[in-house]
């Protein structure tokens, strides 16, 4: 954590994709071999509405500097609504980061359809860029400073 | 057993696949590191994993080691889940205490720099090895396959499979949602490259279809409901009104004969508008079932009450029934193949080319139909007028493919039948033809054979795209004529040619209720809008949907032959599935620990299947194993943490997300 | 209903009474146009086949002017100036280089620019905000059996207009219908009027727009409409010469459709520039 370069600074994304729709457009983003930046770790789970928001708070917890999901687009859910679940869960966890003072732009909605792997390229490349303007999150250290 | 301490053994197995991954991924560095994780006993690299050896490798350790862990780098785990946990299993451990990591398509393949796609791989193997020790013992359930199958889709493709599924002795349903099954293949003349006359070749098939024992052809139906999963689908199938009683009408003609309309009045869809019909009629003579259709937005009863039903007079067997409403019909199936086709590239879209302002443009499929013998023309090819017969014929190629103002793909029938049409239309009219094409596209048996052919006999052939179709003459000989401007890219020059009659080749599309169709069975569709299949190489006709098999064009244009193969692959598969007997569920089903559950009934409104009551004695809800889907939605929404999805528990996602972080 | 109004250099000089005449009838519909402030040329034709960096660059300072003065769609009547426009924006929002450079060079000049503009042209509002109907309720003479030919020009519509069919478009069309005209079906409403060829290689320029006067006289029109000054100079003012280069008289009136809209309208003559035609007056009976 030391000598943070900012250049050279790549931050570290948890990504949670849906079996269905996301997680299969990032295989087909590798089939394509469409290039995007090395910072995503990904976390399948079957549908969006698995997301439990203790997972955000925990991935931000243990110090992601920035955390996507990933689901079918509204409509498209493979459980009819499960997306939809995930979006208001998502839309209130906004409003909580915010209280909490981490930069909303470190969380991230987006759907993304299994033929969508350039979208996926795309939306990845985007964060990326995003949170390296905003910087390596300090979440982590003020967690284990409370605690401590 | 969670509760005694066992002792947690691992064995970590990075793959190359030869140079997929190792050529970006310095797999002995990961290996090195992760046979310093906690648990982890042994820590290999192997070049092809998936192999016979690679698995034999895996074995090998689990007895030798006394392994109770698997965690395997490699591809996606839509692709090669099933072969470890196979792997794991015949070595005597239970098969879900196997994780994949996906270090090929979410990193080797999709990124450059080497450090970087080490340290992910680093990291999500990390992950998984700290999630393996949570992964718990769990069996897979099975379930009895309905031995019956649906087919929807009456074309080619839906014919051919319903055949294949029934000629093995499988019970099946095929539904159309036009009056007779037949699909465009019907309309067409001649098939390339070998000028088989199509109907000669069809119709045999569909008299077939509805002879066979095991087949029920629902005809003029749609499917309006999908419910269930693989091996137990409920389906409800709407049958719409034909205002005749398909079981006493024996297509006779004599309500049609005595319709009150003395002549066909309007556009007759399976002639594509070149010739008329009444509001009471049968698509064509072949027609499958031959039974007549009253259509009621046309029907004078149906629009004023005041027709004196001469039909239902001169039907001796009482068939017509004006009261007829559409009737729903429930079936239970075990495995579906979809085949419901394209739609044609709606001409007129394609503006510079003047289809609907100038008539004596036609589409191909019109073409078909004028040099039919039992068209509207009976074979004769004339102009808009109906009498004139052109002598001269452009064919514009790609029109609706290859575009990027319209559709971008290529379209992969329409240089083939462009030439059949040119042989055709040669044929029968004696005219001058010309076709313009982009590039000829001849990948097939006998085809570009078929195209020399055509070289030989006199057609020409100009490449360059057409620019526009216009009346605009300049010249006295030029009046009435229509001019096709177009870059000839062999000498270099803009062509202006004067011709009577221009022939669009239009390009095929998703057909227009392939959304609708998606949605109902749950499955995707590629960014053009075409069905998605599971795997375009190892699995061409699966879905992301088990049980749901797709094939025709309504994975992607194709022709008749390859329309035809791959309805037989699709009902192979279907087959398959159906003498299994039975389908192996994913255990990831969701599970309600009573002595936690608050009763606050949160869950239960959170579940699209209602797989969640709430017991009011007990003051809990519990999960009908049987519904639940397993997407885990409750899960997320319980707040006293009493509901367990298996597979996916908080403690394994959570372990990954630390195993991730937590360096 | 205002806009943000981009006259262009032609319609402050050739193409005064395009802007007369538009003015007019949108103030007739009671609609509101506020000119931008301190606008520059549109950087179209030379400009931007010499050096198209540049000429993007002073493009998107009007865009950035338009977005300090409002939210409003800017209207930009000339049909070069509506093009050029519209590919500044595509070529910023697709080519991040492109970007960078106006970004960088805009705010050197103070002005920041976010590329979110919505640039109309006057048919585009016509059709689709002020409506068709609202053009036939402003009808005083309704056009009895005029025949008019609609004459759209290349760059209108292509590449980038979404408002309409590129290859057939049907606005102009629709309008002379609302004002009780007849249109007449052409197959070169959208061809080439030649451009600045008229000047610089006139054996080729006239015949051009020759072609084009012809074939409107020869399918009926009394009258030519256009939505571009340039297309408008050309077709208007060689009549005479064309006429005896080619032997034959193709002299008939080319207005802007603003003009013909404004004379339905039954507004006066100066309102509309018609007093600085120069070819033959379309007499309404």
């Amino acid at each position: 954590m030391t000598n943070m370069n900012t250049e050279q600074w790549s931050p570290k994304i948890v990504a949670f994709f849906c079996n269905w729709c996301t997680y299969t457009a990032s295989d087909l983003a590798g089939v394509s071999r469409l290039r995007y930046a090395p910072s995503t770790r990904v976390i399948r789970v079957m549908c969006s509405g698995r997301i439990d928001p203790e997972f955000i708070m925990e991935a931000f917890a243990k110090g992601a500097d920035g955390v996507l999901i990933g689901g079918c687009h509204p409509g498209d859910c493979h459980y009819s609504e499960g997306n939809y679940k995930c979006l208001r869960r998502y839309d209130l966890l906004q409003r909580y980061i915010e209280q909490m003072g981490i930069d909303t732009r470190r969380l991230r909605l987006e759907w993304i359809s299994a033929a969508e792997g350039k979208k996926l390229q795309e939306v990845v490349n985007e964060m990326t860029n995003t949170l390296k303007e905003i910087g390596p999150s300090k979440i982590k250290h003020v967690v284990e400073t409370i605690e401590k | 057993m969670s509760n005694q301490k066992e002792e947690i053994r691992i064995g970590y197995y990075v793959c190359h696949c030869g140079h997929n991954i190792a050529g970006v991924i310095d797999v002995k560095s990961v290996a090195e590191y992760c046979a310093k994780l906690p648990n982890v006993v042994v820590a290999r690299e192997y070049k092809y994993m998936c192999s016979d050896p690679g698995q034999e490798l895996i074995q090998k350790d689990i007895k030798e080691l006394n392994l109770n862990r698997v965690v395997v780098a490699s591809c996606s785990p839509l692709l090669h889940e099933s072969t470890f946990r196979g792997a794991t299993s015949k070595a005597g451990l239970n098969q879900f205490y196997m994780q994949m990591v996906n270090i090929r398509e979410n990193a080797s393949w999709v990124h450059e720099s080497k450090e970087e796609a080490t340290e992910k791989a680093k990291d999500l193997s990390r992950a998984a090895i700290h999630r393996v020790a949570f992964n718990k013992a769990l069996e897979k359930k099975k379930v009895p396959v309905n031995p019956t199958a649906l087919v929807v889709g009456g074309g080619i493709a839906g014919i051919a499979a319903a055949m294949s599924l029934a000629n093995a002795g499988k019970k099946v349903y095929l539904v159309e949602k036009d009056p007779t099954i037949g699909g465009y293949m019907a309309k067409f003349d001649k098939t390339f490259p070998t000028l088989d006359c199509a109907a000669c070749i069809l119709t045999p098939k569909m008299s077939s279809v509805l002879k066979h024992p095991n087949i029920t052809l629902l005809s003029y139906s749609e499917v309006s409901e999908v419910e269930g999963y693989v091996g137990n689908y409920k389906i409800k199938v709407t049958r719409k009104p034909r205002y005749v009683k398909e079981e006493l009408c024996v297509g006779c003609y004599d309500c049609i004969t005595a319709c009150t309309f003395k002549e066909g009045k309007f556009p007759d869809e399976f002639n594509f508008g070149l010739s008329k019909r009444k509001p009471v009629y049968i698509p064509f003579p072949q027609a499958t079932p031959l039974v007549a259709v009253i259509d009621e937005k046309t029907c004078i009863h149906f629009k004023t009450g005041k027709c004196p039903q001469t039909c239902a007079k001169a039907c001796e067997r009482n068939a017509i029934d004006f009261t007829q409403k559409p009737e729903v019909v429930e079936l239970n199936v075990g495995v579906v193949i979809l085949t419901t086709g394209f739609q044609p590239f709606d001409a007129k879209k394609a503006s510079n080319y003047g289809y609907g302002k100038y008539p004596n443009v036609f589409t191909s499929l019109e073409v078909e139909r004028l040099v039919n013998a039992s068209g509207p023309t009976e074979g004769h090819v004339v102009l808009r007028d109906g009498v004139t017969h052109p002598k001269s014929i452009g064919i514009i190629h790609c029109v609706g493919s290859r575009d990027e103002k319209t559709n971008k793909w290529c379209s992969r029938v329409c240089c083939m039948y462009s030439l059949k049409l040119a042989h055709l239309l040669k044929e029968h009219s004696g005219a001058e033809i010309y076709n313009f094409y982009i590039d000829m596209r001849t990948p097939g048996k006998g085809y570009e054979e078929f195209y020399d052919k055509l070289l030989n006999e006199g057609v020409q052939f100009i490449r360059g795209r057409v620019a526009e179709v216009n009346d605009w003459a300049t010249t006295p000989e030029e009046k009435g004529k229509l001019l096709i401007r177009a870059e000839d890219t062999m000498i270099g020059m803009v062509r202006r040619i004067p011709v009577d009659m221009v022939v669009l080749a239009v390009g095929l599309e998703p057909g227009k209720d392939a959304q609708e169709i998606r949605k109902m069975f749950n499955i995707s569709c590629s960014n053009e809008g075409f069905f998605l299949e599971r795997h375009p190489k190892l699995a061409p006709v699966d879905t992301f949907t088990e049980g749901v098999f797709i094939a025709g064009a309504c994975q992607g244009p194709k022709d008749i032959p390859d329309s035809v193969a791959q309805a037989g692959a699709a009902a192979a598969q279907a087959l398959a599935l159906i003498d299994t007997g039975h389908v192996e569920l994913e255990p990831n089903t969701a599970f309600i620990t009573e002595e936690r559950c608050c009763g606050c009934q949160v869950c239960v409104a959170m579940c699209p299947y209602t797989a969640i009551s709430f017991d009011p004695v007990k003051k809990a809800s519990s999960i009908n194993e049987a519904l639940c889907k397993g997407c885990g939605t409750c899960v997320a929404a319980c707040g006293s943490n009493a509901i367990t999805q298996n597979l996916f528990t908080d403690v394994e996602i959570m372990s990954e997300i630390d195993g991730i972080l937590i360096n | 209903m205002k806009y943000l109004y981009f006259p262009g250099c032609s319609l402050k000089s050739s193409g005064r009474s395009y802007e007369e005449s538009l003015l007019s009838v949108l103030k007739k519909m009671n609609v509101g146009v506020e000119e931008i402030d301190d606008w520059n040329c549109c950087g179209a034709t030379n400009y931007m086949a010499m050096n198209e960096r540049n000429a993007i660059g002073i493009t998107a300072r009007n865009l950035a002017l338009a977005e300090k003065q409002g939210k409003e769609d800017i209207m930009a009547p000339c049909a070069a100036c509506y093009m050029g426009l519209l590919k500044t924006q595509k070529y910023i929002e697709t080519e991040p280089k492109v970007k960078e450079t106006v970004l960088t060079n805009l705010k050197k000049s103070g002005l920041e620019f976010e590329n979110t503009s919505k640039v109309r042209h006057p048919l585009d509002i016509f059709i689709n905000d002020i409506s068709l109907d609202t053009i036939k309720d402003n009808v005083y003479a309704p056009l009895k059996g005029v025949k008019v030919a609609c004459y759209y020009g290349c760059q209108l519509t292509r590449p980038y207009a979404t408002f309409d069919d590129q290859r057939d478009p049907q606005s102009m069309e629709n309008i002379v219908k609302a004002l009780g005209g007849t249109p007449v079906e052409w197959p070169i409403k959208t061809r080439c009027c030649s451009g600045s060829m008229t000047s610089t290689v006139s054996e080729i320029g006239l015949r051009m727009s020759y072609l084009i006067l012809k074939e409107a006289k020869d399918r009926g029109a009394d009258v030519m409409i256009t939505a571009c000054p340039l297309c408008q100079f050309n077709l208007e003012c060689f009549q005479g010469k064309m006429s005896g280069k080619y032997g034959e008289n193709v002299k008939m009136p080319v207005m802007y459709f603003t003009q013909l809209m404004g004379m339905a309208f039954g507004l006066d003559k100066k309102e509309l520039g018609l007093h600085r035609m120069l070819s033959p007056e379309l007499s309404l009976s």
